[in-house]
């Protein structure tokens, strides 16, 4: 085996740094970002540039994270800091590029100290929500509302001819034709989105929803999860890890705005600008588990529901103060997101939480007019 | 006139731009860049970016740039290997059965086969470029297929067994980012990500497309654009909407409106959802008006 030359070992070296700091890259990557660099010349630090961001393909939320690397590696500038956007923009925050290195490590550390201070929170009521929220995983994927997809399945009745069967079936029975073979059009369950309200009027139930959440994750084939407050955090992928604690504990740290303010109409319209997420939503049954306590002006709120409410199959809104019986859709906010909303349902506890997300496939009279019966 | 070929043209990240910037599109740096790469490593190219970039017409560039055809596939949810890779004529199949009677028949001829974008592109890997269009809109599965499609450049067809590529074709692929790519495809690839571009590139894209435009016109258009997006819109404008927008001004304009007024009637061009248009109908004047200087 031929030793690699000298010149080349910095960019080995560059490979290995992402890979410490939690960007997936190949060895294959890396063979192919020294060809790059051999193919340019050389000419100028530029051409290196652009052929690592060509061959190590940082994802573009990251690539701020990527410059910095790239700065201190190769020009030895360790000074560089990633710099945060402007505050006037909702922040948003993306685990997608997170590390399956990093969970490992922590599978095998037992109970850190986050997931003991989450077990704290949750100790009410452990027994009987833990088997609700199994038997919720359970029942999920068949109870989630369906649509027809495109693809076709075979079937013993009522469907359309299939010709690549049948004609093989015709073929082996040497040109008699037998009875024809059927396929007809797959269902498939609904994506499901839940967008959790973490901020501090949310603070008793935000664990119990956080729950609910790694439930669905698990139970559904298609979940996304976010959390808003003063900003907006995907927290889907940190919940895909099958154990409950360290699922949460992950998902707890990625969140920056625990028991903050709310900004609810900015996050969901920041949370529509993103084409990658707002496409979740669409044909989606979404479900925003919030107080819906907008301070001020409602309009951005208002416009953020219609646009989602356009997307989504069904959109329902889970409030905690709609378990008090005295409730009523009262305040400026609600009364204008009204006429959008699908459902307006109790959000105090998990079991009406659960049962409402088995029924989803299931007809109801929209959010209006049950509501307007009971005033 | 010399045959072109993946190496005489891409020569350098310059001739590469310079080809591409004959044939009306106008790639930075590090895109002509990551072309030259793709065509010299002979690994695909993905490039992603928001929609109305111009991905497509990136792809549309690269098979002028080579004179080569370009073969395009469009993903979409639910899309199998039968309209991908092959299909067989049933019907012709069928027919020839009949029509054979009592002779042998190969019904698993060339005759038969449908050939779609994936075998056409293997079956003449020279004179073909294989653009596969928003692949982000496939499911896991397509996804599965094309990488082992995008590895061995070989497709078996159990009929006929297995037919594999004389040389490594060119394919560009094409993604919205709607969902995240299987990490395996990315790091198969050589990869770009197209941005909106800087006032000046993009002030230089609508004199090249756009039909007679002024060069103020231009540029009052890409700067107006440039402040339009940095706006939440649900569906900030793209390059081609800018085109179009100058177009139409311009088109106004000589139907007799003056310069504000004929960009503002001109909007419907630019931005084609009802609330955004009535969330910058307000400060359309003032943009405009800043924009023209």
């Amino acid at each position: 085996m031929r030793a690699l030359p000298r010149p080349a070992a910095p960019f080995l070296g560059f490979g290995r740094l992402l890979r410490r700091y939690g960007f997936a890259v190949a060895p294959e990557q890396i063979s192919g970002f020294m060809q790059a660099v051999t193919l340019l010349g050389p000419r100028s630090m530029s051409d290196i540039h652009e052929a690592a961001l060509a061959t190590l393909a940082p994802p573009p939320d990251r690539r701020d994270e990527f410059e910095v690397h790239f700065q201190s590696h190769f020009y030895g500038n360790t000074s560089a800091v990633v710099e945060g956007e402007a505050d006037e923009e909702t922040r948003i925050k993306d685990d997608g590029g997170a590390d399956d290195e990093r969970t490992e490590a922590e599978r095998s550390r037992e109970g850190g100290e986050l997931s003991s201070a989450l077990e704290q929170l949750s100790t009410r009521d452990f027994q009987r929500d833990d088997d609700r929220l199994t038997a919720f995983r359970r029942k999920l994927s068949s109870a989630l509302p369906a649509r027809r997809s495109f693809r076709t399945v075979r079937t013993p009745s009522r469907g359309k001819l299939d010709l690549r069967r049948s004609l093989r079936e015709i073929v082996s029975a040497d040109g008699d034709v037998p009875s024809p073979l059927l396929r007809r059009r797959q269902t498939v369950p609904r994506k499901l989105l839940l967008l959790i309200d973490v901020s501090g009027s949310m603070k008793l139930h935000t664990a119990d929803y956080l729950k609910l959440a790694h439930a669905a994750v698990q139970g559904a084939g298609r979940a996304e999860i976010f959390t808003f407050g003063t900003r907006l955090t995907r927290i889907t992928s940190a919940l895909r890890i099958r154990d409950r604690d360290q699922a949460l504990a992950r998902a707890a740290a990625q969140v920056d705005d625990w028991d903050g303010g709310t900004r609810m109409g900015p996050t969901l319209l920041a949370f529509l600008s993103v084409p990658r997420f707002s496409s979740f939503a669409r044909g989606a049954a979404v479900i925003i588990l919030s107080d819906a306590l907008e301070r001020g002006d409602h309009a951005e709120l208002e416009t953020a529901m219609r646009r989602l409410s356009a997307r989504a199959f069904r959109l329902s809104l889970a409030t905690p103060l709609a378990g008090d019986p005295r409730f009523r859709p009262a305040t400026a906010a609600l009364r204008a997101i009204l006429p959008d909303l699908d459902d307006l349902i109790d959000g105090s506890s998990l079991t009406s939480l659960t049962d409402f997300i088995l029924s989803l496939a299931r007809p109801a009279p929209t959010a209006s007019t049950i509501w307007k019966k009971v005033s | 006139m010399p045959e072109l070929t993946a190496e005489t043209v891409a020569t350098s990240p310059e001739a590469v731009a310079q080809h591409l910037a004959a044939s009306c599109y106008l790639a930075d740096d590090s895109l002509s860049t990551a072309i030259f790469l793709a065509i010299r490593l002979g690994k695909p190219l993905l490039l992603e970016g928001a929609p109305g970039v111009g991905k497509t017409e990136a792809a549309k560039a690269i098979a002028e740039l080579l004179g080569r055809d370009l073969v395009r596939l469009q993903c979409y949810e639910g899309i199998d290997a039968a309209h991908a890779l092959y299909e067989w004529n049933y019907q012709r199949q069928l027919l020839a059965i009949r029509h054979a009677g009592e002779h042998e028949i190969d019904i698993y001829d060339d005759r038969f086969l449908i050939a779609r974008p994936l075998l056409q592109v293997l079956r003449a890997p020279e004179q073909r470029v294989l653009l596969v269009d928003e692949i982000d809109r496939s499911d896991h599965e397509f996804e599965a297929l094309l990488l082992e499609f995008l590895s061995d450049f070989q497709i078996s067809i159990p009929e006929r067994g297995t037919i594999r590529a004389a040389a490594q074709p060119i394919v560009i692929l094409t993604s919205n980012r709607t969902r995240e790519l299987a990490e395996a495809l990315r790091r198969r690839c050589v990869y770009h990500w197209i941005g909106y571009p800087e006032a000046e590139r993009e002030a230089a894209i609508i004199m090249l497309r756009a039909g007679d435009v002024a060069e103020a016109t231009a540029r009052a258009v890409a700067a107006a654009v440039q402040t339009i997006r940095a706006r939440p819109l649900a569906k900030p404008p793209g390059i081609a909407e800018a085109v179009e927008w100058a177009n139409a001004a311009t088109i106004l304009e000589k139907g007799g409106s003056p310069w504000p007024e004929a960009f503002r009637r001109a909007i419907g061009v630019l931005i084609k959802d009802e609330e955004d248009l009535s969330y910058i109908a307000p400060e359309l004047g003032r943009i405009v008006e800043e924009a023209l200087g």
